[in-house]
């Protein structure tokens, strides 16, 4: 505790009590959305007349013939994706940290992270599609394709698009995870000793940093696992139909006119919930073989090379990666104002903007709506990590290495099992289908965002500038507002973009919340995968991007505004 | 008539039960205390005691008085103790104007006296007309009396010192070490000094308590 605060007035009062009624808001739901899901899944639904506990449910999945092929997909697809997305990010660092190739990648991170998924999903269809650009510019010169071919490249069986576009959203949040990691521990320094010793520099990243990284983005990488696995959005984009992956013929069955289909929706989900442990628990063994195998090589003192070969292949990688985003974006750019484009024309005969005046009515209240719900998430979750955090230092309750842990939950704990046990919950209580109920999910998942990237800045600030104040003579609340937080402007911004961007991207929460009813631009371009109608997509997914994209904007904008004048701000 | 000046009596902070600070002593107003020892030895420590901001993890006894009131008990912002740290830690949100008026006290009211007494305060630290500067833009000694200006607006009774010249080069350390001393002397303030330097022992002229 640094100092003593005034304690009297109700507010002081209730300040201590910040970090609870925060786990409260942010882990009640997923707990009873948790139980909301076991009832059901166990025959147990009085509503529905469910009142004996049986496993009729589970025989009615097991009876289901999609049930295998859909479950290896799951787990396939989560643990390809979790796994490269990994693998190129720790080869990335490994092979370029500290150049200045490096700090480009580093400055394209925000924008590509506040991609939605949907949005890059599309974008990555429009690439990768039999008519998609790569086809269209290797045609006919190079394929002899007149019309597109007859391939399944999109929706492949196997999930491999699907897997694609999770790895290109995938790789810049465990970059992001890593680079705090990194700047954590003094990396260069254990790498550079390393390299004196005659290591190659890959070999040395990997045999001194890369251990102590792994152990500090362990959760972010089990989030990645669990939310690849049961992801909704991307998969009703990129994934398999003939069966879907699992978590999409959830939501199938969830919004099935048969009420009774809930019982075996739900008893899906718990066989997901199930996948999922088995997943992460498959993948904590991997840690320890790989730790062990790891320790082996280091001590088998190989100096390793092949540098140049590593870099080459990683930037690549990375380079794909990347460009799968922005191309993705860029595709979608130009069917938005595409008119008539044949195949193989690499651009369309002619550019306007009929589709964007079509629907400029149509997306407006979509837009205001999604703006709505994710101004009021992005503010309820700053202001109780600002709580937290000012209740932290009041009171000195530091949180443990467990209550991180607690953060995560949300993240790791799928959406898909939860949400559809709070839906069914919600609907016997009356409370689903509103924005209120769409916000209060959103908050859930804002929350983790918002806290994780303004408590490192938070704790980070001198708290010599709040005693100089307070032996000035200002209060607690003075500090606060006067000191602390004016100069915690950008990082606040920052964390209020990136809880906007998540509010912005939340497709299955804010579908199952809203009972449909609730339109965000999200469920709206997410429905209009299955019309085809390209040019529409194109113009849902970019409104879409660019309201995620203005916070990040702003975010930079404001503070060299407000402190243009303020060198000691400008780079804090 | 009640005593003057800053009491320390029977201070003693400990942390994991290893005792780092000890001592007992007065000091009479315009007079320097300096207390020296080298890092990590809980001279710092002492200082956050007395201006009540001593972090979670010490274990403090001991009372501080100042000119006769017990101030052991009270919030920081209430014991009229002004501070210097070896980093002038200007607001950098603020300009250099707006630190001063940070410091300057509540009862001086009206927007045109508060601007008023600041810029005559700039006058006095040979500043004239900076009022509107990024305070990142003044060189460290400029920074230097603009701390302690920002500090004797907020009329401190005591004043503390954890090392603060440290970070200025030789020239300068001694002009800022005699305007702080000399500021201090007229004001009648009493002086409590930590620093691992002799030649800041030997400026203040006062006594010397030794930590290890």
């Amino acid at each position: 505790m640094a100092a003593t605060c005034e304690t009297q007035s109700v507010r002081a009062r209730v300040l201590p009590w910040a970090p609870v009624l925060t786990l409260g808001i942010m882990l009640g739901p997923v707990a009873a959305g948790v139980l909301g899901t076991l009832g059901p899944a166990f025959g147990y639904m009085p509503a529905l007349g469910g009142t004996e506990i049986g496993l009729d449910a589970f025989a009615m999945l097991f009876d289901w013939p999609g049930l295998v092929p859909a479950s290896v997909l799951s787990v396939t697809t989560g643990l390809a994706a979790t796994a490269l997305s990994l693998l190129l990010v720790a080869v990335i660092c490994a092979a370029w940290s500290g150049s200045v190739v490096f700090r480009m990648i580093e400055r394209l991170l925000s924008p590509l992270l506040s991609v939605p998924h949907a949005a890059a999903a599309f974008g990555l269809a429009f690439l990768i599609a039999p008519s998609g650009w790569i086809a269209r510019a290797a045609s006919p010169w190079l394929t002899g394709w007149h019309r597109p071919p007859d391939v399944l490249i999109l929706q492949d069986p196997l999930g491999l698009s699907l897997t694609a576009g999770l790895i290109v959203k995938e790789v810049p949040f465990l970059l992001l995870m890593t680079l705090a990691a990194m700047s954590q521990i003094r990396t260069a320094q254990a790498r550079d000793t390393a390299m004196a010793l005659g290591y190659a520099p890959v070999t040395a990243w990997f045999k001194t940093v890369f251990p102590r990284v792994y152990a500090q983005i362990r959760l972010p990488v089990y989030a990645v696992l669990a939310f690849s696995m049961t992801v909704v959005d991307v998969s009703l984009i990129l994934g398999p139909t003939k069966p879907p992956t699992l978590a999409v013929q959830i939501l199938r069955w969830m919004n099935d006119p048969d009420l009774k289909l809930r019982f075996l929706a739900s008893a899906a989900a718990v066989w997901q919930l199930g996948l999922v442990i088995a997943a992460l628990l498959l993948w904590r063994m991997c840690e320890v073989g790989v730790a062990g195998l790891g320790r082996r090589w280091v001590a088998s003192g190989a100096r390793g090379g092949a540098t140049r070969t590593v870099r080459a292949l990683s930037l690549v990688a990375a380079l794909l990666s990347g460009g799968a985003i922005l191309f993705g974006l860029l595709g979608l750019v130009v069917w938005s104002f595409a008119g008539f484009w044949s195949f193989p024309a690499l651009l369309p005969d002619g550019f306007s903007t009929r589709t964007w005046m079509r629907h400029a009515m149509s997306l407006w209240p979509v837009a205001t709506e999604t703006l709505v719900i994710a101004a009021s998430a992005t503010l309820v979750a700053l202001f109780l990590t600002l709580a937290c955090l000012e209740a932290e230092e009041r009171h000195g309750l530091r949180p443990g290495a467990r209550a991180l842990w607690l953060l995560y939950v949300p993240l790791i704990v799928p959406q898909i099992a939860f949400l559809t046990g709070l839906q069914t919950l919600a609907i016997f209580a009356g409370l689903d289908g509103n924005r209120m109920a769409v916000i209060a999910v959103h908050i859930i998942f804002v929350l983790p965002y918002v806290f994780l990237s303004l408590a490192d800045p938070f704790r980070a600030w001198d708290a010599r500038y709040g005693h100089v104040a307070r032996a000035l003579g200002a209060g607690c609340d003075g500090v606060l507002w006067r000191v602390r937080l004016p100069m915690l402007l950008r990082p606040i911004l920052t964390a209020a973009a990136v809880g906007f961007a998540v509010s912005i991207g939340q497709f299955l929460p804010t579908l199952l919340a809203g009972a449909g009813r609730v339109q965000t631009l999200t469920t709206e371009a997410v429905a209009l995968a299955s019309g085809g109608d390209r040019r529409v997509i194109a113009v849902y997914a970019l409104s879409q991007t660019a309201l995620a994209l203005l916070p990040f904007a702003l975010a930079l904008l404001v503070p060299a505004v407000v402190w243009r004048n303020r060198r000691g701000l400008r780079h804090g | 008539m009640a005593e003057t000046g800053l009491t320390l009596d029977g201070v003693v902070i400990r942390r994991d039960g290893r005792r780092l600070v000890d001592i007992s002593d007065h000091v009479a107003p315009g007079e320097v205390l300096t207390v020296m020892g080298p890092s990590g030895s809980g001279k710092s420590t002492l200082l956050s005691y007395v201006i009540g901001t001593l972090a979670s993890g010490f274990a403090a006894q001991g009372r501080v008085r100042l000119n006769g009131q017990d101030i052991t008990d009270l919030a920081p912002e209430a014991r009229h103790v002004g501070i210097l740290f070896q980093d002038e830690l200007l607001f950098p949100h603020l300009s250099v104007g707006d630190n001063l008026a940070f410091g300057l006290r509540a009862t001086v009211r009206g927007r045109a006296e508060r601007a008023r007494r600041t810029a005559a305060a700039l006058e006095d630290i040979g500043l004239g007309g900076y009022g509107d500067r990024d305070p990142d833009t003044l060189s460290g000694g400029q920074k230097a009396r603009v701390a302690l200006m920002r500090m004797l607006l907020s009329g401190p009774k005591a004043l503390l010192l954890d090392e603060p010249f440290s970070r200025l080069d030789t020239e300068r350390r001694d002009k800022i070490r005699d305007l702080v001393f000399a500021q201090a002397r007229a004001k009648g303030l009493p002086v409590l000094l930590v620093t691992h330097d002799h030649a800041d022992a030997e400026a203040a002229g006062g006594r010397v308590h030794l930590l290890d």
